[in-house]
This record gives C-alpha cells, structure tokens and sequence, in this order.
C-alpha cells in the first residue's frame, strides 16, 4: 500500500504536464546539410528552459520531416504534428513553399502558431494568417536590397541571374532584380533552374549568352545552384558569383574546391550583435555549429515560443500567438541567449521584456524579422565574414 | 564603365572575331554535345540489342545504367581507400570492368528469374514491357540501397585537358575553351565499344547466331542455334553497355540515381530516332538527339554577336526553347518521327 501511495505520488511530486512543440524542417532534401544544426539549437533552446524548472510545463520537442520541396508530404508531417501529437506550437518549416503550404491547409486553419527561422519569401509576409505565422528571418525582399546595394557599391552594372524554380527562388530573385533596376542596374536575364538535374551546361550556357560578367546564384548549395556554378566554372562562363543565403555553407566549398576562392560574395541573415557572440559560446559549449545557416534564427524561434507561454502562463495556442509580439519587441529588459530563464521570471512577474536573441530580433509588419545580414566571401578554402549590415 | 564581353566587332578584327565565334560554340554547343551524345548513343546501343534480339523495349535500362554506376563508384572507393589509381585517368576507368561483371551478374539474375518465365510462356511483347517497367522499379530501389539517393562526384585525376584560361592565354581570344578529360574518353570509349560491339555482331559465330535468332527464332532454332546462349550473351552485352554508358554519364556530369531515370527518356528516342534494333541507327540517333537539345535551348544571341555587323545583333536571346523545356526536345523529336517516319531513319532488316 506504502508503494502503491508512492508511485501514484512521485509523478505529482514533479507536477509538470509535457507539452509538446513540433520542429519540422527537411531533414532530408536539399537543406538536408544545414536542417540538423537548425533542429539541434531548436532543441536547445527547450532543453535551456526545461533545466531552469521555472515553466509551468515541460517542453518535449517532437521533430517531423518538411522534406523542403514536397508539399503534401510536409503537409501530412505537420498534420500528424497538430493532430496527433497535439503540439502547442510549430518551429518550421525551412523552405518558403512548404511553409506557405503548412501555413494555409495546417496550422492556421487549426489555430497553431508557426514560427519559421528560414522561409524567406516576400509572399509569406502579405499571407492570410489570422496573425499564426512569424519568421525570425527577414523577407527576401531585404536581402534582395541588400545584395543590389553591395553590387552598385562596387560598381557593377550588369548581371544575369539564375534562381532555383521555386517561391524562394522566384521571390528572391524579383525582388533583387527590382532593387538593383531602382540603382541603375542592369539584369542582362533572369531564368530559373530545376533542381536535381545531371547537367546544368545548357543552363548555363544560355546565361553566359546574355553578355553579363556576373553571376547572381539564387539557388540551394546542394542540389541545381551547385550544379550551375561548377558548369560555370568548368566553362569560363562566368568568374564571378553572387550568393543568397541557399548557397551559404562549407559544403560547397568541398565539392567545387579552390576554384571557388577570390570569386564569392554573398549574403546570408546575420548579426555582430553582442547576442550573435553569446549564442555562439553556447552552441560550441553544447556541441552544434552556431555559424550554420539559420541556427540562431532557429534557437530565436524556439525562444519565443517558450516566453510566450511563460506569459501566458499556459501553453494555450491563442494565448503564444498573442503574447510574440510583445516579447519581441520593445519596450521591456532586453533577453540575451542564454537568459531564458530570466526572461521566464520577468514576465511571470507581469513585467515587459524585449527579446533580443542570438539575431537581434524586431519584429515588424504582421511578425517577420526586420533583418540584418552578413556578408560573406570564400578566400583560401573557407568562408569569412566581410561585413555586416 | 563595365567590361563587355563581346568586343565590337570592327573590320580589322573580323578574323579573330570570327574564330571566337568558331570557340565559343565550340565550348557551349560541340563539346558538350558530343559527350552527351556519345553517352547517348551507348545506352540506345544496349536498348536496341535488347528488343532485335529479344524484342521487348527495355525500360528497366536507365536504372540498370544506375545500379552499374553505383556498383562501379563503390569499387572506386575500394580502390581510392587502397590507394590505387591510374592517374592522370579517373580511377572509374580501372573500376569499371569489375562494374561491368557485377551489373553482368544483376541482369543474368534477373533473366533467370524474371524474363525467363515469361519466355517460356511465350507472352506477348507487351507483358515484357510491363515486367521491365516492375524490374525498372527493383532496380532503382536497389541502387538507392547499394549507394542512397545522394549526388556522388566520383571524377579524380587530371579534370582537364584544355582549361579555359590555358585556352584563352595561348591564342589570345577572347573566347575561352574548356575540354575535359571525362568528355574525350567519353568519345574515344563510344567509339572502341561501338566497333567492337558491330564487329561482334558482324564477324563472330555468336554473333551470327544473335542476328539468326533476331531475324527468325524458329528458323535459328532448326539450324541448332542455342537459344539460351543467345539470351546470356545479348544480356551481358546490355549490361556492359549500360554500366560503360552510365559510368561515362557520371563522370561527365555526376552520379544520382535519379537522374538515370531521367535520361530514360532520351535515349529511347535515340533508339526510335535511329530505327529501333538497328544498332547503327542507335549510335546515330544519339548524336541526332543531343544536338538537337543542345542547339534548341542554346541562346544563339553570343555566337551571332561575333559574326554579325553590330546594328543587326538582335536584342533577345535567340533562344528558340527555354532550358526547362530541354527533355520536350526529345518528346518532340520522338512525336515527328513516329508520324512522319515510323520506321526511323535507317529503315530495313533487323541488323
């Protein structure tokens, strides 16, 4: 009898519900490179406010394959998210199309918030959300600016564009193309690339014919945007590349090798901020790669999921879509990476925070990252950061 | 100002103008169609030898180029770990015959097996075509197995013979040209295999027998042709095609199973465009087939900077189909031909 009282009490002893937070990035596909250090600091940032014991509920992250190219079978993932395994809030997806896709026939028809670290596409910011949908990266529309400023700042005037067939392709490369035509430039031709093809020196071919020197990939770095590159090169087509954020990561430098070096910049969300240097100490402390693609942007969305439920004091769905936007904005006790557990104890005392994170996040328009970006060029066999802006 | 491209052309340069011209379509249109050409023409080998002799249209071909591929990379890497190499060669090269064997010994498998049965129920051609569309989905499960889905560099050694810059230092074009090393062992290995594949069947008693059995089974039969030893070699020599076919493709381009799906498409038309179970029709409508791909989707707008007069250069691209549309040039060519000649180019007598 003793024992069977002490069984029955030592779960209440802890007291804690588990609630559920669904990750579903494409574990497989193209971004199958960089979605594991994405997940990995999404994990972190609820293993961070689990250990500081002072949330209502214990978060369980429960993960769910995007795939980043196929719709339905994303839909289904975050189907079985919401549904079965009643999540009270999504981090994901990674790519625009499916997140679009998750966004419409998913979450925002069952009432959950989505919170996205990398969809980037300008379509996702005038999306009828019903107020469930944030991003932690900026709209693609920035970086389009960003990439046509440095461009005309080096005194570029002509340029040819390929993009990966697809809303992130596609967005990107119109809103880059409308910035850079504003500043006197000057797109020689904009054409699209399918992904998973053998051969890309038809492609390639057909840019190098539009006369332009330079080359703006917009494309995914392991799937048509590595593709297109090495035909460039292999073919004297073109000797200097311009990167989006898709093409940012170390594998490309080890499938293309030293042919890239002198030849890249490129752009991907970042910050110098005092946040982006903490973030970076924990992840090395806790074994993930913080310099990937969208970690800190992953580790910011997990983050405001959890203070919105400190706020709320509940893990209710409506009540986390309420609470982000004033957490992530001013006014209230900025919160650095790493300071979760006392931006849990100033809410729960009913006072203001203004998240601040490992990427400097603001929150504009309808919930989506007002944006800074790193510069980056490959020089001697690795990426470095030029600037920041 | 910018640096352009395409100097304007004046009357004293017109003859280094000209040979730019000659380069640059030379490094976009001629290379790179040859190659994929000659790949081409090595995989419609392998289906038309399939369907003269043992006449069904093999769609499990593609993905038999694949499982060959797969099996070869991985003794590369066997090789690569060993550290044994033929440097300035790809390794692929030393690794291929052992490719060819295992993907000899998947196909013969499989006719045991599969075909066999079907055979001896005498079915129609149809059923065979179905059972190759089952064994095509087999095999592209079992690659995907042996290797995963990944895309897979396996080219090593020298990856150039003429570089681009090289090029453009030592003539003083504009131009560049880029020939690499996999795109001339592409053709000089096109053209070993083809002859020795069309004397074979020419020259030598089996291959008599092939073409005997191809032309009237019952009638070869009589004569006291083996039948099964017909079937064994004609599959062993579609296997060694399609691994000699699917290799030279990977290095050329790279290696994802996928993609050996994909190029399904082209290479029946090749074969169809060459008249299907003519083996030289099968080379011819290789090359037909990839340079009408290439040509179609090629933007015509660079060449003709170089050898028209300045006010007549046109402002678009002079691109007749967009990049998208390239595996449409096969649909397309296989549409025309089947309408207009269904016989395909070279008409007669199987062989």
């Amino acid at each position: 009898m003793a024992s069977a009282m002490f069984a029955l009490a030592a779960p209440a002893a802890h007291a804690q519900e588990s609630v559920n937070i669904g990750i579903t990035f494409g574990f497989t596909g193209p971004l199958e490179s960089i979605t594991p250090h994405m997940a990995d600091a999404v994990e972190f940032a609820l293993q961070e406010a689990n250990d500081s014991g002072l949330l209502p509920v214990t978060l369980n992250p429960v993960r769910a394959d995007s795939t980043c190219i196929d719709a339905a079978a994303a839909q289904t993932a975050a189907e079985r998210l919401v549904t079965s395994d009643n999540v009270a809030a999504i981090v994901g997806a990674d790519c625009s199309g499916v997140t679009i896709a998750i966004a419409n026939t998913v979450t925002v028809p069952n009432g959950v918030v989505l919170i996205s670290p990398s969809a980037t596409s300008p379509a996702l910011s005038t999306l009828d959300d019903d107020g469930f949908f944030f991003r932690t990266s900026p709209s693609d529309a920035r970086q389009g600016e960003i990439l046509a400023d440095l461009l005309t700042e080096r005194g570029i005037e002509e340029v040819a564009i390929t993009y990966t067939n697809n809303d992130y392709g596609l967005g990107l490369a119109e809103s880059f193309a409308r910035a850079f035509e504003e500043r006197g430039g000057n797109v020689s031709l904009s054409a699209p690339h399918e992904d998973g093809r053998g051969d890309y020196s038809a492609e390639v071919a057909a840019l190098q014919a539009s006369g332009a020197q330079h080359l703006m990939v917009f494309g995914y770095l392991d799937q048509g945007g590595r593709g297109i590159v090495q035909a460039a090169l292999d073919t004297g087509a073109f000797e200097n590349f311009y990167f989006a954020d898709g093409m940012y990561g170390e594998s490309i430098i080890a499938a293309i090798g030293p042919g890239l070096d002198g030849r890249v910049l490129g752009t991907v969300p970042g910050s110098d901020s005092a946040g982006a240097t903490s973030f970076a100490e924990l992840a090395a402390d806790a074994g993930f790669d913080p310099t990937s693609s969208f970690a800190g942007e992953s580790y910011d969305a997990a983050a405001l999921i959890i203070l919105a439920i400190a706020k709320a004091g509940s893990a209710d769905r409506t009540a986390i879509r309420d609470g982000i936007l004033d957490i992530a904005n001013e006014p209230g006790e900025k919160i650095m990476p790493g300071e979760l557990a006392r931006g849990i104890e100033l809410l729960q005392n009913g006072e203001d925070i203004d998240y601040v994170g490992a990427t400097d996040v603001e929150l504009i328009g309808e919930g989506e990252a007002a944006g800074s970006y790193r510069v980056f060029e490959i020089r001697d066999g690795a990426l470095h950061t030029v600037e920041y802006r | 100002m910018p640096i352009r491209k395409f100097a304007v052309p004046s009357s004293e340069a017109e003859i280094p103008d000209f040979l730019n011209a000659i380069v640059l379509l030379a490094n976009f249109v001629v290379i790179p169609a040859t190659a994929y050409g000659a790949q081409l023409a090595l995989g419609a080998l392998g289906v038309t030898l399939v369907y003269s002799v043992l006449r069904f249209a093999n769609f499990a071909h593609g993905d038999l180029m694949a499982f060959g591929t797969a099996a070869t990379i991985l003794i590369v890497w066997l090789f690569q770990g060993w550290g044994v190499s033929l440097a300035p060669l790809p390794t692929a090269i030393l690794a291929l015959p052992l490719g060819m064997i295992i993907t000899c010994l998947l196909a013969l498998g499989t006719d045991r097996f599969v075909y066999r049965f079907y055979r001896h129920q005498r079915s129609p051609a149809i059923v065979f075509v179905m059972v190759s569309v089952g064994v095509m989905f087999i095999y592209n499960a079992l690659t995907r197995f042996l290797i995963g889905v990944d895309d897979r560099r396996f080219e090593d050694g020298e990856r150039f013979i003429v570089t681009v810059i090289g090029f453009r230092e030592a003539t003083g074009l504009d131009q560049g040209l880029a020939l690499r090393t996999s795109q001339v062992l592409t053709v000089i290995v096109m053209v070993l295999v083809t002859t020795a594949v069309f004397w074979f069947l020419r020259s030598t008693r089996t291959g008599k027998s092939m073409r005997a059995y191809s032309d009237n089974e019952d009638l070869a039969l009589l004569s006291g042709i083996n039948p099964d030893r017909v079937v064994l070699v004609t599959w062993m020599l579609a296997a060694s095609l399609a691994t000699i076919a699917g290799v030279l493709y990977g290095l050329d381009k790279s290696f994802r199973p996928f993609t050996y799906f994909q190029i399904l498409l082209p290479i029946f038309a090749a074969a169809i465009v060459g008249g299907i179970g003519q083996p030289f029709g099968a080379v011819a409508g290789g090359f037909i087939i990839a340079f009408s791909e290439v040509a179609l989707t090629y933007a015509w707008r660079g060449f003709l900077t170089h050898i028209l007069p300045p006010d007549l250069i046109p402002a678009g691209l002079v691109q007749i189909l967009s990049v998208e549309y390239k595996f449409a040039v096969s649909f397309l060519i296989l549409v025309i031909v089947l309408l207009v000649r269904p016989t395909g180019i070279i008409r007669g007598r199987v062989f």
